[in-house]
């Protein structure tokens, strides 16, 4: 009934994008298992690791989207929370090497042996059980944002500010991770993974069957998403986007209205991280430098801000283009993926999906409104 | 008649010179001849004989000997420095200094030292040069005589305080003495005094001296002493520590506000956020390279005046760039403010990328001019030039910033613009051209940065983005839209910064100080200095 409920509540393009995702997620993890490597509709394991890699992008940049576009919090921080679910994941991996390590340490990490630890710091406690580092994976972004975001939005910092303050976090959190005393590797940080749930994270099986996680998650936040765009709160959360001191003064408690979009969204970084980490089998503090999150803004722009499809496209297509030309022109990419900022924002602003729409209504109006 | 005694008197006075000068070698060469002779023990007493001859002369013969150079030739026993020179050793004869030859190991006996003469040689060493007629000599045998207080040389020093012209000098010598004395056995008054000359010295040798002196003193009236001594120096150290941490920060400080200030123009007063600021800086160090490689090349006597030159060079290449940005991109984007912070994110990727291509990936090496390279001593602290005159630039651009903003057309409109731009606009002035000359002016600036970055930071395509944050975080810290503001922040971070620095260590210090700003804005949302009245929303 619940799933219904939630299906009649998303628009005829949207429930064609979640089956379209789902469709990805078991089509591709199906033709790599059961075709032999001959056959033409073989798909190769690094198309897979890809693909999963970029529906993790996808997750992150619908998180993105929800505060961003919904709510018009203009975060430069949301690649924090997506790292950090990442190393939460990171550390049940970790865990789970055991004595197979370099140093064949069973309690201890090789990093820690290297780095002379003798016993495990507590914060490792428990991530070598998978329920305890997904709950981890959950509740460490959720509780960054609920502190920060209660801060913030009590205080009433708003705009550009915000937007700092958030590049701010994610370049401290950076800093800390990049030390060897913190106890989660430092600048290396962590890698070598061999098991996740018992199974080979190497294994094409265990790939395919990431890969389909990924797309299911994706598939999940869309239907969340909706449900919470479409719903009343959602009505108000635009409301707020759109005139934040009126709804105050209509009565409504608008941090509040804040606070949770900014606690689910980085919930749903984190758990985009924590499938991106295994697929990529590595995770360092480079994930957390202010470039990475304004890259997943610009996913979000060039997909089209304010639509739940959007950044769907956009990660896609940005993600695709950056696999492209990183290989093939490997100088080009940075001038192509500044001016890209430059272009959408000074041409598209409703992005991609509402190039159609703004083609259509040049004629009749003449200036597209739009949620800065 | 009158010439003839001249003549006498002049020669009879050349007799004396002569007859002394050869009494005084004859001496020296006794002594030498001594140190050649006897085992170990009598080579110790030689050499203090020797000290006690007060020559400084001496001195290069004692280090031949510490170094193993001082041999007696076989056929003569003549006592020779040797020297290695190829397969052979270039001699010359001890006492006089002049070339005798060369010869082989085979011809020559080594007169040979163990490691506690060496100790001692070194001391002896330090108490010969204390009449040396090189006023820099004579201060380093100072200190090393109060780092190695040596008993023996009581003597030398208190010659040479008796003779010391130079004040600064003597004093040295003084505190010397006073560390020779507390090693010597002399009578409990003069330790007692000679604490006080080591407590006002109040340096770390000081410091070590007090140390020694606590450890090996056996009245405990002396002891006690000292033990205050070396509380007080302990405290005097704190201080001076206390003064160079706020040295560094005033530096790192006016480092901050060289970057930031542009920015307190371009997102202060025109409420622009621009991403690509930190390029503009890097714009003005990179020009700063080519201005040097050119003068390097083309006319190598203009060196020194190569960061003049570049700095009105630094401030039209990056203001034009600016003027480009802002005719360009940004004026399109007026009102919304977070697709400008997206726009020119871009623009710096852009940017870095190109200068990138164009100048390599490394670092480049951007040189300092004669009057910004050295360093001098104030009390405790060394300064170096490059820094104080960061320092000063900073200072200056500050308050030339300050008066084109009061005192020129281009100031008042600027501020017309910012309180309310369509009344400006009605009076009659060109919005859109001040916006792009604001722009530009806040570039500007950052090229100028530039050129003062190049000589402490790395010449690189990402050397903007280190400051982009820090710049944020001094002006939002300071209050927008106030140069005042930005000047304190500025100040104030970069002074906490270098405090946390010595007890969090450097990377959690700048976190520290960036949770601090974060919890900061929380509290005043407007910064530090807030503009009040209804311009605020």
């Amino acid at each position: 009934m619940i799933t219904r409920f939630l299906w009649q509540g998303m628009g005829p393009s949207l429930r064609v994008a979640v089956l379209f995702v789902l469709a990805i997620g078991i089509i591709l993890p199906l033709l790599n298992q059961l075709m032999p490597a001959s056959n033409a509709l073989y798909v190769p394991a690094w198309v897979l690791q890809l693909i999963g890699k970029y529906l993790c992008f996808a997750s992150l940049a619908l998180a993105v989207d929800l505060v961003w576009g919904f709510c018009g919090i203009l975060t430069l921080g949301h690649a924090a929370f997506f790292a950090l679910g990442g190393y939460c994941m990171g550390m049940y991996l970790m865990r789970q090497i055991g004595s197979r390590g370099q140093y064949g340490n069973p309690l201890l990490p090789d990093f820690m042996v290297f780095l002379n630890y003798k016993e495990l710091p507590w914060f490792w406690h428990g991530f070598d059980q998978f329920w305890f580092a997904a709950i981890m994976i959950v509740l460490v972004p959720s509780l960054l944002a609920l502190a920060l975001g209660w801060f913030a939005f009590r205080s009433r910092v708003t705009g550009v500010y915000l937007s700092i303050i958030t590049q701010a976090m994610t370049f401290a959190l950076m800093l800390a991770f990049f030390r060897n005393d913190m106890g989660l590797g430092g600048n290396n940080g962590m890698t070598d993974f061999k098991d996740i749930l018992g199974f080979s994270v190497q294994s094409d099986a265990t790939r395919a069957t990431l890969c389909f996680a990924s797309a299911l998650v994706l598939a999940i936040f869309l239907v969340i998403s909706a449900a919470v765009v479409g719903s009343r709160f959602g009505k108000a959360l635009t409301a707020v986007r759109d005139a934040e001191s009126r709804m105050r003064f209509l009565g409504y408690r608008v941090e509040g209205y804040k606070l949770f979009v900014f606690v689910l969204s980085a919930a749903m970084a984190g758990i985009a991280g924590a499938l991106y980490v295994p697929q990529v089998g590595i995770i360092n503090p480079s994930e957390f430098s202010p470039g990475n999150s304004i890259e997943a803004v610009l996913w979000v722009a060039v997909g089209g801000r304010g639509t739940l499809i959007g950044p769907v496209i956009g990660a896609f297509l940005v993600n695709w283009g950056k696999t492209y030309l990183t290989g093939a022109l490997p100088e080009v990419w940075l001038f192509a993926l500044g001016a890209l900022f430059i272009a959408v924002t000074l041409f598209l602003p409703k992005g991609v999906v509402g190039l159609w729409s703004q083609i259509r209504s040049r004629g009749t109006t003449r200036k597209a409104k739009v949620p800065a | 008649m009158f010439f003839l005694r001249l003549l006498t008197g002049v020669s009879s006075a050349l007799a004396v010179v002569l007859i002394t000068a050869t009494a005084w070698a004859a001496d020296l060469q006794t002594l030498v001849t001594n140190l050649t002779t006897g085992g170990f023990g009598d080579r110790e007493k030689a050499i203090s004989e020797l000290v006690a001859s007060g020559e400084a002369r001496a001195a290069p013969i004692l280090e031949a000997l510490a170094a193993g150079q001082l041999y007696v030739r076989k056929a003569d026993n003549v006592v020779v420095i040797g020297k290695a020179d190829g397969n052979k050793l270039a001699l010359s004869e001890a006492v006089s200094g002049k070339p005798a030859g060369s010869g082989t190991e085979a011809e020559l006996d080594r007169v040979r030292v163990n490691n506690r003469l060496r100790g001692v040689i070194e001391a002896a060493v330090g108490s010969l040069t204390l009449m040396s007629p090189d006023a820099r000599v004579r201060r380093d045998a100072a200190d090393s005589l109060f780092k190695r207080p040596d008993p023996t040389a009581l003597g030398a020093l208190d010659a040479a305080i008796a003779a010391e012209k130079d004040a600064r000098i003597k004093t040295a010598f003084q505190e010397a003495r006073a560390a020779v004395v507390l090693t010597s056995d002399a009578s409990k008054q003069d330790k007692l005094a000679a604490l006080e000359v080591v407590r006002d010295k109040g340096n770390r040798d000081a410091l070590s001296v007090l140390q020694a002196a606590i450890n090996s003193q056996s009245d405990p009236e002396v002891k006690a002493a000292a033990t205050a001594a070396a509380a007080s120096v302990r405290q005097t150290l704190a201080g001076w520590e206390a003064a160079q941490n706020v040295w560094y920060g005033i530096s790192l400080g006016s480092v901050l506000l060289l970057a930031a200030i542009g920015l307190a123009i371009t997102f202060g007063t025109m409420g622009v956020i621009n991403m690509a600021h930190g390029e503009m800086v890097m714009l003005g160090a990179y020009t700063t390279f080519v201005v040097q490689d050119i003068i390097r090349t083309s006319f190598p006597h203009l060196f020194d005046a190569s960061l003049l030159i570049a700095l009105p060079l630094a401030f039209l290449v990056a203001g034009v760039v600016g003027i480009a940005i802002e005719r360009g991109i940004i004026r399109f984007l007026y009102g919304r403010p977070l697709d400008t912070l997206l726009a020119t994110w871009g623009l710096s990727l852009v940017l870095q990328q190109a200068v990138r291509s164009i100048f390599g990936p490394s670092n480049r090496e951007v040189g300092a001019p004669a009057f910004m390279s050295g360093a001098f001593q104030l009390g405790q602290l060394t300064i170096t030039y490059g820094r104080l005159w960061i320092v000063v630039f900073s200072l200056l651009v500050f308050a030339t910033l300050i008066l084109v903003l009061r005192k020129t057309p281009l100031g008042l409109y600027m501020r017309a613009v910012t309180q309310n731009r369509p009344m400006a606009s009605a009076m009659g002035i060109r919005t859109p051209r001040v916006d792009a000359l604001t722009f530009g002016l806040g570039s500007g600036i950052a090229g100028l940065a530039g050129v003062a970055l190049s000589q402490i930071d790395n010449v690189s395509p990402n050397l903007g983005q280190g400051y982009i944050i820090d710049s944020f975080m001094v002006v939002v810290f300071g209050g927008v839209g106030n140069l005042f503001g930005t000047l304190v922040g500025a100040t104030a971070l970069g002074i906490v910064n270098k405090f946390l620095e010595p007890y969090a260590g450097a990377v959690l210090g700048k976190i520290l100080v960036l949770v601090f700003i974060i919890l900061f804005i929380q509290r005043r949302p407007r910064g530090l200095f807030a503009l009040k009245g209804r311009s605020v929303e």
